[in-house]
This record gives structure tokens, sequence and C-alpha cells, in this order.
């Protein structure tokens, strides 16, 4: 069968592509060779922090701006979002770079020893200063995928593992398989894990400030917490090392000691996709557009990517995160 | 312009190449600072099928002389095959040799420092070690055959500035002739000039542009200051004295002194 488009890869990005343009009616298919979200995509490992704000400290402003359309989004496809907010600490002697943080951010409260224990009452007296961003929230990244997945399944749209009569529109949304058609895309290695600690309980992401070794923890609810992330500039996708896993881990029992009980259940690697400038792109060439580059915002930036590929698609509006004049083929 | 191991760079700064917000913003610092010499670390990279090639590409494409470094390198053996890769990867003979001796403060390990330099300049490597402002360690170091010294500002990533002025002015002033460049810890432009000033050829920096607002502005920032403290430091500054010296004569007065 043809349909009017093809989105090759059902990742976070193909999903959501593939969302907007069906509740937009478009008449589509989606082509992955392994059409299951699985640990085969690197949004598989995301945090899903939905924390535009607190990702602008490092991030370029589209980020900040564009990221603020995600929670809305997900929850109106029926994606089980928690809007607790987020909260940022720091150790002791690293108390500076709390300011710093804030100083980049906004949209942040500053809690004291005692209001940071009215949020989270397991952090009482473990931090005496702490930032708390109200508007930003999180999702469970796996489910939401196949909640995605499921959705297409239930409109019938077709996921096929290949697609050899490719006609009429394609988007390619392979992230970093997509290297070779571009080749300004570079792969930038995150580690990842998942631990079991009944003892702890924390209801919003919390990020450890640490000049070498920053570290987020996720709550993913019945005590499971996903722990993130390593940043390096390489393209393996494989292979954790002791040596970032070791960090991670240290960051986990200075931010709790109640930590050092967890059951480990899952060490996680692969490469987020990214251009130079670790900003998201749409190029069009002829009947082809590329959406990649999403870096470590998957989750927060597919969504107004989505948005931008209906636009193109169905009003001919030139997304922002266009580069039409990119003349590589 | 500066002169190691018989190569000529225009620039006197040096910047690092780690913890920026994105490779773009990287090469803007580049760019803005004019830095002549880029230190990559090849260590954490360092996959089994040339993984971190693609930065390793961005960093070539700088245009700008590259100096491969083996930081969180902890032992010798570790440092010294680190060196090899990079000499692989990067086709320089160039190495800033790290030897890490304690892994909070990342203070260089001064035995295993001299170990290293010995058995790599063996080995045809041209070695800058990073090293402290200890007189009797850069002896060991030159005697090992390294032609460049990299004492210490502060410690890696502190931005405290020159935290032992009395000792760095003593090494500059043991050995006039070994081409010396202050690394790490600087957190300020002022702080590098201030390096300059004291007769250091050059400074190396990553935290304190990579991680500043607009490291783009930061890094041209220090590139003035490095001119600025060089052009004093040439210009032979004047001594500082107790009491005011007025530099017109005072009308009307004898001479008193």
């Amino acid at each position: 069968m043809s349909a009017d488009v093809t989105i090759f890869g059902a990742g976070v990005a193909g999903l959501c592509v593939a969302t907007e343009l069906v509740a937009r009616g478009i008449e589509l298919r989606l082509v992955d060779p392994q059409p299951s979200p699985g640990a085969h995509a690197c949004s598989w490992w995301a945090g899903g922090m939905l924390a535009p704000f607190c990702e602008g400290e490092s991030a370029e402003e589209p980020v900040v701006r564009l990221g603020q359309e995600a929670a809305g989004w997900w929850q109106a496809q029926g994606v089980d979002v928690s809007h607790e907010g987020s909260l940022v600490v720091a150790l002791g002697r690293d108390r500076s770079e709390l300011d710093r943080f804030a100083r980049r951010t906004e949209r942040h409260e500053r809690l004291d020893r005692v209001t940071l224990a009215e949020k989270e009452p397991q952090l009482e007296g473990r931090f005496d200063r702490a930032l708390f961003f109200p508007d930003e929230a999180h999702i469970a990244p796996r489910a939401a995928l196949a909640h995605l997945r499921q959705r297409l399944d239930d409109r019938n749209v077709p996921v096929l593992e290949r697609a050899d009569d490719v006609g009429g529109l394609v988007i390619d949304c392979r992230g970093l398989a997509a290297r070779d058609v571009l080749s300004d895309l570079r792969g930038v290695k995150g580690e990842m894990a998942v631990l079991r600690a009944p003892d702890i309980d924390l209801r919003r992401p919390v990020r450890l400030l640490h000049p070498r070794h920053p570290l987020y923890i996720v709550p993913r609810g019945d005590g499971v917490f996903m722990l993130g992330a390593t940043q390096i500039e390489s393209g393996e996708r494989h292979r954790a090392t002791l040596r970032s896993v070791t960090e991670l881990f240290s960051a986990a029992y200075a931010l709790h000691p109640a930590f050092g009980e967890a059951e480990i259940l899952e060490i996680g690697v692969d490469a987020r996709p990214a251009f130079p400038d670790n900003l998201p792109r749409i190029r069009r060439w002829g009947d082809t557009i590329l959406v990649n580059g999403l870096f470590r915002h998957g989750f927060l930036l597919a969504p107004a990517l989505a948005r931008m590929v209906a636009d193109l698609v169905l009003d001919g509006k030139i997304p922002e995160v266009m580069d039409e004049d990119h003349g590589e083929r | 312009m500066v002169t190691f191991y018989g190569t000529e760079v225009q620039s006197r700064l040096m910047l690092g190449t780690a913890l920026y917000p994105s490779p773009a913003i990287l090469e803007q610092a580049f760019r803005r600072s004019g830095a002549g010499i880029a230190t990559v670390s090849v260590r954490r990279e360092a996959g089994t099928e040339r993984a971190g090639a693609a930065f390793w590409d961005l960093v070539r494409q700088l245009g700008v002389k590259v100096l491969p470094n083996t930081a969180g390198c902890h032992s010798v053996r570790e440092a010294v095959t680190t060196a090899q890769m990079a000499r692989e990867l990067f086709e320089t003979n160039w190495i800033k040799l790290e030897v890490i001796g304690h892994a909070d403060t990342l203070q260089p390990d001064p035995f295993g420092l001299v170990e290293a330099a010995r058995i790599l300049t063996d080995d045809g490597f041209e070695v800058f070690p990073y090293t402290t402002e200890d007189i009797v360690l850069a002896d060991r170091l030159l005697e090992a055959g390294c032609k460049v010294l990299m004492p210490w500002g502060a410690p890696i990533g502190t931005g405290l500035g020159l935290t032992n002025i009395y000792g760095l002015r003593t090494l500059r002033a043991q050995f006039p002739d070994v081409p010396m460049v202050v690394d790490a810890g600087l957190g300020l432009p002022s702080q590098a000039a201030q390096a300059m000033e004291m007769g250091f050829d050059a400074v190396l920096l990553n935290t304190a542009v990579a991680k500043a607002g607009d490291p783009a502005a930061m890094a041209e920032g220090f590139a003035r200051a490095v001119e600025a403290g060089r052009l004093a430091y040439e210009a032979d500054p004047m001594e500082p004295r107790d009491m005011a010296a007025p530099s017109t004569p005072l009308i009307g007065k004898a001479f008193l002194e």
C-alpha cells in the first residue's frame, strides 16, 4: 500500500511527528526495523524531565521557549504527566554552583531548609538551600513511547519493518542512524542507571549540581528511580564504563545515603544525536524532511518539532529551526 | 609569538575544549579569542571504534594547533597509553601530560609525572607536563627531557587565580629560558594578565571560558588580558615603591631628598 507520508524512525521524534500528523488528518505509515519502542532507540534511556527552565542553564534560548510546549502536549495525548516541578541542590562546598545556576535560569523559587523539607521531607537536613522550578514536569519515557505507539495502532496506522516502495513525502526521524546523510550530526554518549530504592520517597526530579559530575534523579514511582546521565563526546552506543557508573552512583549516594542500599535494576548507555550547536534541525531536501539533533531534549522538544513538521506539511509554514539552504545531500 | 618545541604559535592564549555548552560555542570562543592552541582530552572519549571521531574532527577544524592531553589519568601506565593513542589520533608528538595524584583536588602526582615524562620523551614525545610551582620537581622534569613546563595557578577548575605568587615567581626566575605556561586555576582575565606580567610565556584555561555565561566574550576578554600582560612584561614595568614619587618636580621645593 502507499500512504501520503512515510516516517522513518519510531523513536520519540518519529512517534511524536506521526501522532501530530495523524491528529491533523494525514494518512501515513511508520517504518522502523524494530517497530516497537525498546532499547534500540536512544529515547528509551531518557530521563523524561520536561524541564525547559533548568535546561536553560546550558542550552540556548529555543530549548527554553519550545520546551514549554512539551508538558501540555504530552498530557493532551493522554500520557501521565507529573506536574510536581523540579528541584536543584548542591552539596556544601559546591554551593556557589547553585547561585550560578540561579543566575542563568528563570522561573525558580529559592527554598531554605524548612521550605525544602516541606516539598521533599526526605531531603530534610541534607541541604540548607535549593532552587524549585514550579512550572516543570516529568513523564515516564518508556510508558510515553508505548502509549503513542498504541494509539497509532488503534488508529490503524501501519508500522512496518521496512518499506521498499517509497513514494510521496518522506520524513526521516532516524536519530543518529541518519548520520549516513547528515555529516554534521554527531553522537554524544550518555550513561544512566535505574535503581530500586524503596526507602526513598521523592516526588519530583532532583538535580545535584557538581562542577565535574552533575546528576539528576527522576522518580518513576514504586521506589524506582532513574539516575542520569553522563555526557561524553563520543558516538559510542554501548560500554557503560566503571568510571561513569561510579560517578553516577557516588552522586546518588551524596544526594541521599539511603541510595547506598538501592538495588541496581539496569545500567543503560546510548548516544544522543546532536548538531554542532546542540539544537534540533528540520531540513527539507525535495520530498524528504529530516527531523534530527534533539540531543538530550527528545521528550522536551519533540512536541514542538512535531507541530512544526505538521505546519510545514499542511500549511507550507517554514519552521524556525529549518535550515533550508543547507546544501548537503 | 611564542615557541614550543620549535613550533611558533601566534597567540599566547591556549584553551581547553571541554565543558562548553556546545561545539558551536566552543568554535566561537576560539574564533573570537584567536587562541593558538587547543587542548583536547582523549581519554574518556576513547572508544573501541573511534567513537569520539566526530568531536575530534570538530576540534581539528578549529584550525589551531592541537595539544592532546592525558586528563583524568591517575597512573603512569594510563598516561603513557593515552599519550600513545593521542599521537596516533592527532598525528602529533605533543602531549600535555597530566598524572593526577589526588582524585578530589586533581593535584598532580609529582613522582608519576617525572616517570611518565621520562618514558614519553624517550619515546619521542614532546611533553608539556602539568606540574606544580615546585622548583625541585621542575628540575626533575627538565632532566627527564621536558622543554616546556606547565605550572598550575591553582587546582583545576577552581578559578582561584595565582595562589602561590612567590612560588611562581621563584620558578620563573630559576628557569628563565624554559617556556612556561600557567595552566589551571585561572578564573578571570586579570589573573591571566598577572601571570603574563610575571613573565610566563602563555596561559592555558578551560573552565573559566567554557562555564561563563557568554563563553565567546569571556574568551576574548582573556585574549586581551594575555596580550596586555605580555606587553607590560616586555615593556619592563616600574618597580613598586613605598613612597609617592610625583612625576613632575614640585615647584618651589628645594632638593629635599
